[in-house]
């Protein structure tokens, strides 16, 4: 008896403690800005506002992406953060590397690993084209190489 | 080895002597008198530990500010697996604590066992009662929905009418006779900081007493062997906690516990009932008035307390059978009539709130976000009965193809063509025509191209009344002038966060001449059936600001 009393509380307690919360809630896409006058190869941060569920909770907050034009016209996006510890990195003009301040990550434009201690290249967006607006959706991580 | 386990087993006990305790405690010996009739007290430990071990599983996920308190409860229904059942034994368990503990009461006062040397144990026992109404008090408000928050408000104004300390107390409970933050932090911190350490304190209290005097003896109990606590009262004690347990865990499955619209402090129709076990207080306080509310609110609750604490010193008779107790089972029965009859009254009383329509907000909502041609495409995909055919993510008819199914979703111009008829779009098909107008379409295939395997489930909750307002939104065309959920026209004021504006009597009269309340408007009048008036209304109140 006290077997099946104790399953019957531990095992929904396991189930309500360690199952993943139900995500009902597609993801949406966010209009990023214009991107008709990109010049290719010369990325630009775009500011965008998302709503991030935390939880219970749903933020509107800033969000950033750095948006590359490939030269085959196709357009992607990178996640803001370095994929080393999570620091912001930025283009560096001259080189045409993405420079991560902490700890000297370098990526080429297409988001590869150059050098630094960068696991994997830069995360992407996924990403839609509508009338020269860009449409950013989730972020995923790339693939460890 | 088994040298060795002794060895182990003497060592532990030598150091810690948790042996020779569990043995004491085990071992104890009980009259012979001693049987089913006892188990409530076991039961009531068990479901305390229960209360204790679910409360804290909620307390992982939920935020214990108002406001955020409703949303992460909503989160706990509706997104966490399991979070239903944990939050459905919680609320049951209380109830099933309150029942038991007055059980266990019942039964010490008609065997007369809290006489000499127990008085100790009645009145420790007494207090442990009014923690356990506590709990009930100030675990209601924390869901913060309508029920729990009007419900506060009445208790704290009671509270507040108590003669000398009622302002103290209104105080300490967070503001004059308004409920807010404050006093949600107090109640919460009360509920599961101070409280449980209370009460743990006082059940180790109380069961050290019933050791120390033993569990009392009936007359003719001093000439039979004694029996040992175990094994066989143990085993029914365990018998009584497994049905206990039983009976929790089917209300916590079968019976769900609702969860209101979020606290609304301006809401002046909402009419508030307590909890069940407070019923017979609530109708107590309106058999007096004026200044003599208070004798119903405080005077009497705090005799009745007093006199139950007092209860071993006005009955110093000497032990005599349950049977000859004659009076002792009078006044239970006279308190039981008393107690049924003012919950009865109560409940009999609770009148059915006008217009105001119940929507369950322990489910997905998903269905207040539709535009309303989506929501009356709802009416129409029921009215048409598309489920006898077609599957909802694999629940319904096996017929057509499921409609969930991203596949089959082309663009509203194709569905309505095959609405229409069936056979040209998809040669061979089994398909009735559908016999609507070409708007009542629009409205199907906006709602089917809405549909998806993820919010099936949550659209498919969406009340009648809603779905039946917003068809009748879409065919009197309010969207040419209004705007709802952001799809509609700006002519007019937009309708969301409604209810907060106007009363619903004020909408009522307004459908009938607008001009009459709002001078200078240009809505024309509408007669609309009464029913269609009522639906339309709860509708556009339902909606999220």
């Amino acid at each position: 008896m006290w077997a099946a009393i104790s399953a019957a509380l531990g095992l929904p307690a396991l189930v309500y403690l360690f199952f993943p919360p139900k995500a009902r809630k597609e993801a949406q896409w966010i209009e990023a800005g214009d991107i008709s006058k990109l010049a290719p190869n010369s990325p630009v941060e775009l500011t965008f506002r998302r709503n991030r569920v935390d939880g219970w909770k749903v933020y509107s907050e800033k969000s950033t992406a750095w948006i590359v034009k490939q030269p085959d016209n196709s357009v992607v996006a990178f996640g803001p953060q370095c994929t080393h510890l999570g620091c912001a990195y930025h283009w560096e003009e001259g080189k045409n590397e993405f420079l991560c301040p902490c700890h000297s990550s370098l990526f080429g434009a297409d988001g590869k690993v150059i050098a630094g201690p960068a696991p994997r290249p830069l995360d992407r967006y996924d990403v839609k084209v509508q009338g020269g607006k860009l449409l950013l959706g989730a972020l995923r991580k790339s693939e460890d190489v | 080895m088994r040298r060795r386990w002794n060895f182990l087993k003497e060592w532990v006990d030598h150091r810690t002597g948790i042996q020779t305790a569990a043995r004491n405690f085990l071992y104890e010996e009980i009259p012979a008198s001693s049987g089913w009739h006892q188990v409530f007290g076991s039961v009531a430990v068990f479901l305390f530990l229960t209360q204790a071990f679910t409360g804290a599983l909620l307390a992982f996920n939920y935020a214990p500010t108002p406001g955020d308190a409703y949303n992460s409860l909503r989160y706990i229904l509706t997104e966490l697996t399991g979070g239903r059942l944990i939050r459905g034994l919680h609320h049951w368990g209380a109830s099933m604590m309150i029942a038991t503990v007055v059980l266990h009461m019942v039964q010490v006062f008609l065997f007369g066992a809290y006489k000499k040397p127990r008085e100790a144990t009645w009145m420790v026992g007494v207090v442990l009662l009014l923690l356990t109404f506590a709990y009930g008090l100030t675990g209601y408000l924390l869901p913060w929905d309508n029920r729990a928050y009007w419900g506060t408000v009445v208790a704290t104004q009671i509270a507040a009418q108590a003669p000398l300390a009622g302002p103290y107390l209104s105080r300490l409970l967070g503001g004059e006779g308004a409920v807010g933050v404050v006093t949600f932090a107090r109640f919460y911190g009360l509920h599961v900081l101070l409280l449980p350490p209370a009460t743990l304190l006082l059940i180790a209290v109380h069961v050290f007493l019933v050791r120390k005097h033993g569990v009392a003896p009936m007359p003719g109990d001093e000439v039979l062997p004694k029996k040992q606590f175990y094994p066989q009262q143990v085993f029914k004690d365990t018998v009584a906690i497994f049905v206990a347990f039983a009976i929790l865990f089917t209300l916590a499955v079968i019976v769900r516990v609702p969860l209101e619209q979020l606290a609304d402090p301006t809401d002046t129709t909402y009419i508030p009932r307590p909890e069940w076990y407070f019923l017979f207080l609530f109708q107590t306080l309106k058999l007096f008035s004026g200044p003599l509310e208070v004798v119903g609110s405080v005077v009497l609750p705090g005799l009745a307390v007093l006199a139950l604490i007092l209860v071993p010193f006005f009955d110093r008779a000497h032990m005599v059978k349950v049977t000859r107790r004659t009076l002792a089972a009078a006044v239970v029965l006279f308190a039981a009539i008393g107690w049924g009859g003012l919950t009865l009254a109560a409940v009999k009383s609770t009148p059915k709130a006008a217009g105001t329509v119940e929507i369950d907000y322990s489910a997905p909502t998903d269905w207040l976000q539709l535009s309303p041609e989506e929501m009356a495409g709802i009416s129409y995909f029921r009215r048409e009965n598309c489920v006898s055919c077609h599957s909802l993510d694999g629940e319904g008819g096996k017929v057509g193809p499921d409609l969930t199914a991203r596949t089959i979703h082309k663009d509203a111009a194709w569905m309505i063509q095959h609405f229409k008829r069936p056979s040209t779009m998809r040669p061979g098909t089994s398909m009735p025509p559908i016999q609507l107008s070409d708007s009542q379409l629009n409205a199907l295939a906006a709602f089917l191209l809405k549909l998806n395997a993820q919010n099936a489930a949550a659209l498919q909750n969406a009340p009648d009344f809603a779905v039946e307002g917003a068809r009748i939104y879409q065919s009197n065309r309010c969207g040419l002038c209004h705007m709802v959920n952001g799809s509609g026209m700006k002519v007019g004021p937009a309708l969301n966060g409604l209810s907060r504006r106007e009363t619903r009597s004020w909408v009522l009269d307004h459908f009938a001449d607008p001009q009459k309340l709002s001078p200078g408007s240009i809505m024309p009048p509408y007669k609309l059936p009464k029913s269609d008036l009522e639906n339309l209304t709860s509708y556009l109140f339902a909606l999220p600001e």
